[in-house]
């Protein structure tokens, strides 16, 4: 399982932006080509992007590559550029139903036999930002084995319902419920949108809690300040790995004496719980199996 | 058959870590490099550049690079993006 608490944009035409990307501590870094990149620049973004995925080494951090849309003019010569061994996985924006990711997934292929690269390899993540994307997101999620993680496009959802984005974010409740729940019965990661002002900590962390409540297993960030912040709020407690180490040891005490119940603190813990306990345990990088 | 430099074309930006290179039209191949860093790495900055224009077979073209700082890949990709903007006709 990879670690995905957070996902540092980074426009794709900043040479000294794109080199350092993996150095401040994000679990993943998102190569933009779409939205930070002006019209009359598309092609100087791609080509530096293509150079840097394949003489840069971005260590183990996850790296994704942000095309435009498939249907601009720009998509597909985007992922033909970037298909490259060190790529782990494209972000499709405006992702509204599920042939939208299954073109995307079938041009993959296509490029993976093309390459020699191995088929399936590079994963997408379908980013919602349209009101038909929030109301097809299972589907999307569901749409290719290569999904595994779905995210939210707040600015343009926002735009795109006729709504103005707030600090309380009510009117982004409704989607971001959706999108987890696709996310979940999915059994695939939920990231949520960025938060625009790079200067308020405590609004970022506020909305890190939220979304996390909700069922968000990370967050974009837009600035590598912060990324502390949201990894801080996506990492496990110490309390919440003291209680799954419990409940995790109770687990393999109960099935080692043949016993079909659970018992933590007195009280009877159900199979779900334990495997939330393990997920926790494993984000926090305990090792339980003993 | 070799690419020709059809107009005059540019790429990149004074940025840190970043160069602006222009290409032109020319009877043979020229190289002017501009760097703070051109005693250590100029001669580095052209052979790159030369690498790519072989690469591409393209025949004549001047070359004006000021470079700041700029790491290997970015030379490549701002040359590249530069020299495929040069081929396109002036209306494109």
């Amino acid at each position: 399982m990879r670690l995905r608490r957070s996902m540092l944009y980074v426009p794709g035409n900043s040479p000294s932006m794109i080199q350092n990307a993996h150095i401040y501590g994000a679990d993943s870094i998102l190569l933009d080509l779409e939205d930070s990149v002006p019209l009359e620049e598309k092609d100087a973004a791609r080509e530096l992007v293509r150079m840097a995925l394949s003489y840069l080494n971005f260590e183990d951090v996850e790296v994704t590559v942000r095309i435009n849309p498939l249907d601009t003019a720009f998509g597909v010569d985007d992922l033909h550029a970037v298909a490259l061994p060190m790529l782990d996985a494209v972000r499709l924006p405006k992702a509204s139903c599920p042939e939208d990711v299954k073109r995307l997934s079938d041009l993959l292929t296509e490029i993976e036999e093309e390459n020699g690269l191995e088929r399936g390899r590079i994963h997408i993540h379908p980013m919602i930002e349209t009101a038909v994307g929030v109301e097809n997101a299972f589907l999307i999620a569901r749409a290719s084995e290569r999904v595994d993680a779905i995210t939210i496009g707040g600015q343009d959802l926002t735009a795109d319902m006729g709504v103005v984005k707030t600090e309380e974010g009510v009117e982004l409740l409704y989607p971001r419920m959706r999108v987890v729940m696709a996310a979940k019965a999915a059994g695939i990661d939920a990231l949520d949108t960025v938060y625009a002002d790079v200067n308020d900590a405590e609004g970022l962390k506020k909305e890190a809690l939220m979304v996390k409540r909700l069922g968000f297993t990370g967050k974009a960030a837009i600035h590598p300040n912060q990324i502390g912040v949201i990894n801080g709020v996506f990492s496990p407690s110490e309390e919440e790995v003291e209680e799954a180490l419990r409940i995790v040891k109770a687990s393999l005490l109960a099935s080692k004496e043949g016993k079909g119940v659970v018992v933590v603190d007195g009280k009877m813990v159900d199979l779900p719980v334990v495997k939330r306990a393990k997920r926790i345990l494993m984000l926090a990088g305990v090792d339980f199996d003993v | 058959m070799p690419l020709q430099v059809k107009r005059i074309a540019e790429a990149g930006s004074l940025e840190s870590g970043d160069l602006l290179v222009v290409v032109a039209p020319s009877e043979g191949v020229s190289i002017e490099v501009t760097s703070s860093v051109e005693r250590q790495f100029g001669d580095r900055i052209r052979q790159i550049v030369s690498e790519v224009i072989q690469s591409m077979s393209v025949s004549g073209v001047s070359v004006k690079i000021q470079d700041r700082g700029a790491l290997d890949y970015v030379i490549m990709a701002r040359l590249i993006t530069a020299l495929r903007r040069s081929f396109e006709d002036e209306a494109a």
